[in-house]
């Protein structure tokens, strides 16, 4: 009784509650008047220059040509289609830069803790280097070491056989195309699935009998010999796809472009000197306790890594990682700037062409918006699986 | 014990163990996967060190004209003092040049003067504020000074002035944002929430595209915008979103009795977080905050996308004048060496400070 009697006497602007309602509404307020102002003065400015708005201008044709576009297109194609290309070729540059920057990136961050000074002083600067410089001028680099420091065609490095380094990318050879490609990729998929049936039956086993079985083994046997049966079976084609100098350029082979293959080199390197130093806290944050007792118990140093080290680094690891893998997708739109056809690259052609600046940003913003979401999502999930599970 | 060890005779390691031999065995070649690492990589580096010393070093151009380079096989590092004037000042008028030049070395010396945290007072802040209203008539002109309009601000002060005020601007907006995030209010959280995912999400140049083709439809007739100051908008919003983050790690690790210790001395909001929980929590956070700030310097260079003459800019129209053209590695290598010389200094000088700062916890 004495608290609402003590309650009512207080002004509403003291009470604390009363005063958050009103910060709130106030701020609300504020915000939307904002919105609106700017939404009257668009809607006059795209009057006044006569622009359409909404999304139809998807419909139509885009009329500029893509290099190496992942899905068959032309000119002629609508922009819809257009922007897909662009966004198929974002997610093309990005998994294979994950991929790599991953691999490198562990890699340099486990020689960082390598107990030869060598191995680690060089990690050390690679680290560095690649931290402090700006992405876009890595991009630069590597795009101008494509067309000044490497030869015509005619000249092209041959560092390996069927590997040619000149200023129109990448080429190298490919096994020439063969009906059996089908079938083999196929048995390396039922491998991959027999695998994960079998780690699954060996944790079965284990948990009845306390019997360790090696799945791992067994199934990394079944994922490469069955499609090395399916190649014998189809008569072990081994004709190869061999680039050869026709002219000024070469024919035949699989060539990666200047601008894709500068980009990935760019935005590996840049990206795993993060992986590593995420990688080496990771490991530095398992307690050296935590090895000795497992090799006291008489664990092997594979054993050690796999059953004691990894679970508890992968907990410190997974969150970072996470972002460096978004960063590296973002960083992707860089593209544009040496001239890879990514999606931000489509969608600055299409804005330029149609002057849809409000649309053409928006579907930039979402297509991000959606990859980051869904790799995050996916990180999660694992980290939740990794993570550490307490009372 | 005696009959073993005489008098003057000091027993030494053996010779294996100490000096050069025993650093070699030590850390070069103990065990054989270890020396064969050591091998590999050192044959790795006699592969690539000689002809890189070589191309920079040896046959290397310093003064002289593109067509010498052309005949040479070295690195032409001619490029760059042939063309550092238009590198570092871009198309800043040429007999004003000194005018941008007194500025980078003025907001170079004030920010070594306020490196020094005994030097952190009210009036180092006064001091800021001079140096930044003289920078602005500096580079601005007027009172007695030739006009430059901001479109002819280019090259390396662009650069400088760019991140610094996208780092000051952004620091204070990505305090509020992230207490904004932990508030109790649900309008005001879910606003922060939303603003700073969003933010998160997108690469930085969609927000530059933004600020280039979306700002101008956003004002009223009539009104413009400048570009420089457009982009620098979208740089403070996007480096905002990341400081937010970095400082609610920062207030999610402080303890909850602090709260409850500022409400039972009575503090209200604004002192709380003023008076106890900020300055902890921005404490434990200066490592990544530095980190935020070096990408901030880096990300500066991305105005390049939307036609602004940063540092980078005006190396590339350099490049393309067809007298220097093909120079390309040179021009981006004393590039990378610029970059490389500021954010190493910045992440040194935030590991200082930590050590320093490191006296409670």
């Amino acid at each position: 009784m004495a608290t609402t009697e003590y309650r009512s006497k207080v002004p509403f602007w003291r009470d604390p509650v009363k005063r958050g309602h009103l910060f709130q509404a106030a701020v609300l307020l504020t915000a939307l008047a904002i919105g609106y102002t700017l939404f009257v003065n668009t809607q006059a400015n795209l009057q006044r220059q006569s622009i359409a708005t909404g999304f139809g201008f998807l419909e139509r044709e885009a009329g500029f040509e893509i290099a190496e576009p992942p899905i068959p297109y032309s000119a002629a194609d609508t922009y819809g289609r257009a922007l897909l290309v662009g966004a198929l070729n974002t997610l093309k540059v990005s998994s294979v830069g994950i991929f790599f920057s991953l691999i490198l990136g562990t890699i340099i961050g486990i020689s960082r803790l390598s107990h030869n000074w060598l191995v680690s002083r060089l990690s050390v600067a690679f680290i560095e280097v690649m931290q402090n410089i700006p992405v876009l001028l890595q991009l630069f680099f590597w795009y101008a070491i494509f067309y000044e420091a490497f030869p015509s065609p005619r000249q092209a490095l041959n560092p390996l056989p069927g590997l040619f380094l000149c200023n129109r990318g990448l080429i190298f050879a490919v096994p020439a195309a063969h009906p059996s490609h089908v079938w083999m990729l196929a048995a390396a998929g039922v491998g991959i699935v027999g695998w994960f049936l079998l780690v699954r039956w060996g944790h079965r086993v284990q948990d009845r009998t306390g019997r360790l079985l090696p799945v791992h083994r067994m199934g990394m046997a079944l994922t490469v010999l069955l499609p090395l049966a399916v190649w014998l079976l189809a008569g072990a084609p081994t004709a190869m796809d061999v680039p050869v100098l026709r002219g000024f350029n070469f024919r035949g082979g699989l060539t990666v472009s200047p601008e894709f293959s500068a980009l990935l080199i760019g935005l590996i390197l840049y990206t795993s000197a993060f992986v590593a130093e995420i990688v080496r806290a990771g490991i530095q944050a398992v307690s050296k306790g935590q090895i000795e007792a497992a090799m006291s118990i008489g664990l092997k140093p594979g054993q050690v890594l796999r059953l004691v080290v990894l679970p508890q680094a992968l907990r410190v690891i997974i969150p970072p990682v996470t972002s460096q893998m978004l960063n590296l997708t973002k960083n992707s739109s860089l593209a544009i700037a040496i001239g890879y056809a990514d999606f931000v690259s489509v969608a600055n052609t299409t804005i330029n062409q149609t002057g849809q600046a409000i649309e053409g940003v928006a579907l930039i913003m979402l297509v991000y918006l959606f990859f980051s979401l869904s790799t995050s999502l996916f990180m999660n999930w694992y980290n939740k699986k990794m993570a550490l599970v307490e009372r | 014990m005696s009959d073993l060890i005489r008098d003057n005779e000091e027993i030494r390691p053996p010779v294996t163990k100490v000096g050069v031999l025993g650093w070699l065995r030590e850390n070069l070649f103990n065990g054989w996967f270890n020396s064969l690492l050591t091998l590999a990589t050192l044959y790795l580096l006699w592969l690539t060190i000689p002809p890189l010393v070589k191309w920079a070093f040896i046959e290397s151009h310093w003064y002289t004209d593109p067509g010498v380079c052309r005949e040479g096989g070295g690195a032409c590092w001619s490029i760059i003092p042939k063309n550092v004037r238009f590198i570092f000042f871009g198309f800043f008028p040429e007999d004003q040049q000194w005018r941008p030049a007194l500025t980078m070395i003025l907001l170079v010396g004030l920010a070594f003067y306020s490196k020094d945290r005994r030097r952190w007072k009210k009036s180092l802040a006064v001091i800021w504020l001079v140096g930044i209203l003289l920078m602005g008539w500096l580079m601005h002109g007027g009172l007695g000074l030739p006009v430059v309009e901001t479109g002819k601000w280019s090259g390396l002060p662009l650069t400088l002035l760019l991140s610094f005020f996208g780092m000051v601007f952004a620091y204070p907006l990505g305090v509020l944002l992230a207490l904004g995030r932990r508030s109790k209010l649900a309008a005001i959280k879910s606003m922060c929430v939303v603003y700073i995912e969003l933010i998160r999400g997108v690469p930085l140049i969609s927000l530059l595209f933004m600020s280039s083709v979306m700002f101008p439809l956003f004002l009223p007739e009539g009104v413009t915008f400048d570009k420089v100051l457009r982009a620098q908008v979208a740089i403070i919003l996007f480096t905002a979103a990341y400081i937010a983050e970095v400082v609610r790690g920062g207030l999610q690790a402080i303890p909850k009795g602090q709260y409850e210790a500022a409400d039972s001395l009575g503090l209200n909001y604004g002192k709380t977080m003023r008076l106890i929980i900020l300055p902890q929590a921005l404490k434990i956070v200066i490592p990544p905050t530095v980190g935020i700030l070096i990408s901030a310097f880096k990300d500066t260079s991305l105005v390049v996308i939307i036609a602004l003459y940063d540092v980078l800019k005006t190396t590339k129209v350099t490049l393309s004048n067809p007298e220097w053209m093909g120079f390309s590695t040179e021009a981006y290598l004393f590039l990378a060496a610029l970059y490389f010389v500021c954010c190493y200094a910045m992440s040194s000088y935030s590991r200082r400070l930590e050590k320093e700062l490191n006296t409670g916890r």
